[in-house]
């Protein structure tokens, strides 16, 4: 850890990410690294073109939402820190031994981890996923494997199965319920290596 | 003697029979104490004991020969076919860490420590055995054998992860288990003090040969099983045949390779599953479940009751309490500290740690089984001289891990709290929604420049979609959805807890009810579009439903209806069943037996008479069938009979004529899943238009029916279902769905005949418009097949005309119920005429309305003669057709 500390002095705030994050010190620099191999032109900013350069995420049929949901909306660049901050969604929960407990809800608790997700399907941010919303995700995921009906009746039952107030759209509240025998912290969770 | 008789007769069939079992599942309140291996080891035994005190001698061992070829590849294959494969590969390292390293670290630590204790004294002087001896033994009581783990594990139910890793690390094992016990069974065959250090390398480098060799072994026999059953399109029903063979050949070629039999089928079954699951019909799906199934509780009840059996002779074993009661706590001290110290290392590359509750569940469910006795079994006496102690001391590990901690697993388990795994189906949107979340953790693992578990599973389905499915799954099947199959499999559950509930599925109040399986009352409606498509696709639902749970019931009655018909006439079973035998087979010869029919009906209709008394020969073709159903006319119940068999000359040629077609054309049909769904949603849309016609026709048409018919139960029950169907149904579903069904005529007529792509419809429609068009009130209610019709002429042509034109767009007509099939047809040809083909004047409408009353072999005669001149413009359709 010696010698990575004199790197870590480099990242802006890095003692504070990791307060904030719980991301490792080895975590945060291996994370820097990534985010300058990135940033091609040392901005210290990411752009979306950036994310351009992964090109496995091409490939990836929600890729460019994933990519939208680092960026806070209105914004165009995106600084380490914010990087860091998204990715700390998918860090797996604390057991007890690394938990701080200074934050009261850490970014990778399960609540946060189903807000990202449901932020990638909710584009328009109404706190709702409607069914055009819902099914251009789908339309996305199945591609041409499907046709629009299937499609459509897919996002209807999906909705009527996950719909209770009836609006015809999912709320976040019907989406984490309709998710809540799911283990989120193993769905959603990589393991980060430092 | 007798005695013996009888004893050694219950004792080969206790094994065979489920009854055993069974029986143990009737009485619940002991099974939730007791497992069912622990029983089983218990009747054994006593089975053993009353064959000793009758016999003095053990007439049945377990075999080592048996074992390994017949009854562990059962429970193998079985294991490995139906092991969740995305759990396996998540778990893999730590499946893998624990079956290695673990059982390496058991077989090393356990022989050691015995050999220790010999040299200490505990173990007795007679056990004549030197350090590898030891490390032989402690290499076969290392493992942890996947029967005992799966016959126990099972009955517990802990949640996946525990389950997956102990499961999985049982059945990988093995492989290290069974090249330790090779090299050490050389080893000491050529002397302790003989060996070199080559050798050791030698060892190490023939278990990496026998596990890597085993699992691509495996994995070729997967490839290969996966593409054959690409094309067993025409030949149903030997794709479960191509299963089994295909799975116990992976086991058979790594064995006589000397390779990892039981690596080899496991993987064979995994890799196959996918692509075998998504070939395959349903028929044959649920044929290879069950039996695998079956024949693996089968296998496992064997091996334990032969386990108790085996224990009660005495002349094959030889106690040493030094030697059993060091042995039991080695192993159970090893396996505890090898899971605790493993686990500790995972636990720093794990995402999700095991706690301490896993590890103690995981170390006290080492069980060890039948491997392990069968291969000290094999042990050479010449060679191993204490192997008479070891045999004993096996046999009591195995009876203390499977009895006692067996035994005591379950109330551990609750009282330790484990996490326990719920039977729970997932919902369409976890569905969803754990696809979207494997696509962000794959995005984020690329964006964070990780190449972590989902980079490479990521990586993985790409490659599996790009190259293996497309050469392992059929064209259809390969751009189906799973995503889509899920949610009809959804669909179809609902709907069948519906009908377990009691409903009715054509009930308005249940229209609504499948897919709103968490909502307790009908919504209410807001929008009439949502409310039209909510409707609209609860009727899709439950007509699903029609296939599986009322076609069925259908079915039953109306072969229940059949016995009696027959029976009371003429006794006609027997050849019927053996006809359906060999339905599949016989697609291509009805083909053109259908085509003769079609000349030459009409002498044969003066021939038959003379072939009578040969009824009761197998009749294979359609032209002796078609004879006897003639025949049959001439009875007082001609119809039923009539159309219960002419469904099998009808299903057939249509069955040729799909395979007949382009195999792009059949694929192309077999996509079309949402207008064949759509168009079983008409039925109730029909219903109930055609059943003021058909009810007072019983009344209304005195003549035509035999009286004793419209009392039929069989009629009752399946007449009855039009009246419930709601108004609802009938108002939404026209709109969307009679177009999907217009477009669907119309894309099979293009498809069906290029040449004379109209032409083969028209014959048909005529014929039923002549019928439902001068004769409404006589025609056949839809939905019972048989009952008010008048004339047999009608029914018979509706069935060998209409019937195939409608099936030839069943995507896959054997997986169809056949009464449903048969419940529908009317509906359809009803349906087709103001569907997408407007009929035809009806040119002979007369023939069939004046044979009404004739004589019924008149009728046939009619019928038989009918067909041609209705077909006079379309005479290319003979060729073409058929």
């Amino acid at each position: 850890m010696g010698s990575n500390s004199s790197s870590m002095n480099n990242i802006p705030n890095a003692e504070q990410l990791v307060q904030e994050t719980g991301f490792s010190a080895a975590h945060i620099l291996r994370l820097y690294e990534r985010f300058q191999f990135l940033d091609k032109d040392d901005t210290g900013q990411l752009r979306p073109e950036d994310f351009g350069a992964v090109r496995e995420l091409a490939m990836n049929p929600i890729g460019d939402r994933i990519i939208s949901a680092f960026f806070s909306p209105g914004q165009e660049t995106l600084d380490f820190a914010s990087f860091v901050r998204v990715l700390a969604h998918f860090r797996p929960a604390d057991s007890n031994r690394t938990r701080d407990g200074a934050q009261p809800e850490p970014a990778n608790s399960s609540m946060r981890k189903l807000k990202f997700a449901f932020q990638l399907y909710d584009q328009d941010r109404d706190g709702k996923i409607s069914r055009a919303e819902l099914l251009q995700v789908l339309r996305a995921m199945l591609g041409m494997q499907v046709t629009e009906e299937q499609l459509q009746s897919i996002a209807e039952r999906a909705i009527q199965e996950a719909d209770f107030d009836q609006d015809d759209a999912i709320s976040f509240d019907e989406f984490r319920k309709s998710l809540e025998k799911v283990n989120i912290d193993h769905k959603m969770s990589i393991r980060f290596l430092s | 003697m007798l005695l013996i008789n009888v004893i050694s007769c219950s004792l080969r069939l206790c094994p065979f029979s489920p009854v055993v079992p069974s029986l143990f599942h009737f009485s619940q309140r002991f099974t939730t104490v007791v497992p069912e291996s622990c029983m089983l080891i218990l009747l054994g035994l006593v089975l053993g004991g009353v064959v000793l005190i009758a016999n003095k001698k053990q007439l049945y061992q377990l075999e080592p020969a048996l074992f390994f070829l017949f009854l562990l590849p059962t429970i193998v294959g079985d294991a490995g076919y139906f092991m969740p494969a995305r759990l396996f590969f998540d778990n893999l390292g730590a499946i893998l860490t624990y079956a290695v390293v673990g059982t390496l670290w058991n077989a090393f630590c356990t022989g050691f420590c015995l050999y220790a204790a010999k040299l200490l004294g505990v173990i007795d002087e007679r056990v004549q055995a030197d350090l590898m001896d030891f490390l032989l033994f402690g290499a076969l009581i290392s493992a942890v054998d996947p029967v005992a783990v799966l016959a126990v594990f099972e009955e517990v139910h802990v949640n996946d992860t525990l389950f997956i890793i102990v499961f999985g690390e049982s059945l990988v094992n093995d492989a290290v288990t069974v090249v330790l016990y090779k090299v050490y069974i050389s080893f000491v065959e050529v002397g302790a003090e003989n060996v070199q250090t080559a050798d050791y390398f030698k060892g190490v480098a023939s278990f990496l040969i026998v596990s890597i060799g085993g699992t691509l072994v495996g994995l070729v026999f997967a490839v290969i099983l996966g593409f054959i059953t690409r094309f067993t399109k025409k030949v149903r029903i030997i794709e479960p045949l191509f299963v089994f063979l295909l799975v116990y050949l992976a086991y058979l070629t790594a064995e006589l390779f000397s390779l990892s039999a039981i690596l080899s089928m496991t993987f064979c079954g995994i890799g196959a599953n996918k692509y075998v699951e998504a070939n395959i019909s349903q028929k044959s799906r649920t044929t290879v479940k069950y039996t695998m199934k079956t024949l693996a509780s089968i296998a496992e009840t064997i091996i334990f009751i032969f386990l108790g059996i085996s224990a009660v002779d005495k002349s094959k074993w030889a106690w040493d309490t030094g030697l059993v009661s060091c042995t039991l706590v080695f192993i159970f001290v090893f396996r505890a500290a090898g899971v605790i110290g493993q686990t500790w290392v995972l636990n720093r590359f794990r995402l999700v740690p095991l706690d301490k509750i896993d590890q103690v569940v995981m170390s006290y469910g080492g069980l060890r089984g039948a491997v392990a006795f069968a291969l000290v079994v094999l042990l050479d006496g010449e060679q191993v001289k204490a192997k008479d102690y070891f045999v004993a001391t096996t046999i009591v590990v195995v009876f203390f891990t499977v009895m006692f901690q067996g035994l005591t697993i379950k109330p551990l388990v609750n009282w330790l709290k484990v996490p326990r795994s719920t039977s729970r189906k997932p919902t369409i949107n976890e569905e969803i929604h754990e696809r979207a979340f494997d696509h962000i953790l794959t995005a984020v693992e690329d964006i964070a420049g990780l190449q972590g578990y989902h980079h490479w599973r990521d990586k993985w389905e790409q490659f599996d979609k790009n190259y293996l499915s497309k050469l392992l799954l059929r064209k259809s099947v390969y751009r189906k959805s799973e995503l889509w199959e899920a949610y009809q499999k959804i669909n179809i559950r609902d709907a069948i807890s519906v009908i377990d509930q009691g409903g009715n599925v054509l009930t308005s109040a249940r229209l609504s009810l499948p897919s709103m399986a968490s909502r307790a009352s009908f919504p209410e409606v807001t929008n009439v579009t949502n409310y039209l498509r909510e409707n609209g696709s609860g009727v899709c639902l439950d007509l699903q439903v029609i296939d599986n749970v009322p076609g069925a019931k259908v079915e039953e009655d109306t072969e229940t209806h059949h016995v009696l018909a027959e029976n009371l006439y003429k006794p006609r079973r027997r050849y019927q069943s053996h006809y359906s035998r060999h339905f599949m087979p016989l697609g291509e010869k009805e083909r053109q037996d259908r085509e003769v029919f079609q000349r030459n009906m009409k002498s044969r209709m003066e021939t038959f008479k003379s072939t009578r008394h040969k009824r009761h020969k197998k009749e294979r073709s359609l032209k002796k069938r078609r004879g006897s159903d003639a025949k049959e006319d001439g009875g007082d119940k001609p119809r039923r009979n009539v159309s219960w068999q002419d469904k099998n000359p009808v299903v057939v040629p249509v069955e040729s004529e799909e395979d007949r077609g382009e195999h792009s054309d059949a694929e192309k049909e077999e996509d079309v899943g949402i207008t064949f769904v759509a168009r079983k949603a008409e039925t109730p849309k029909q219903r109930p238009k055609s059943v003021p016609a058909g009810c007072p026709s019983p009344s209304a048409d005195p003549p035509s029916p035999p009286s004793e018919d419209s009392h039929l139960p069989w009629k009752g029950g399946v007449g009855s279902p039009p009246p419930c169907v709601s108004v609802e149904a009938t108002k939404i579903i026209p709109v969307d769905l009679q177009q999907a069904w217009n477009q669907s005529i119309s894309s099979l007529e293009s498809i069906s005949s290029p040449p004379a792509p109209a032409e083969p419809v028209h014959p048909r429609v005529s014929a039923l418009s002549r019928l439902g068009g001068p004769r409404p009130a006589s025609y056949t209610p839809p939905g019972s097949m048989a009952s008010s019709t008048s004339s047999i002429g009608a029914q018979a042509s509706q069935c060998s005309f209409h019937y195939p034109e409608k099936k030839k767009e069943e995507e896959e007509e054997e997986e169809e119920g056949v009464g449903v099939l048969q419940e529908m047809q009317p509906l359809m040809s009803s349906l087709k005429p103001p569907g997408a083909v407007p009929p035809p004047p009806p040119p002979l409408s007369s023939a069939p309305g004046s044979g009404r009353r004739r004589n019924p072999c008149v009728y046939l005669r009619n019928l038989v003669t009918v067909p041609p001149p209705g077909n006079s413009e379309s005479h290319s359709r003979g060729p073409t057709q058929l």
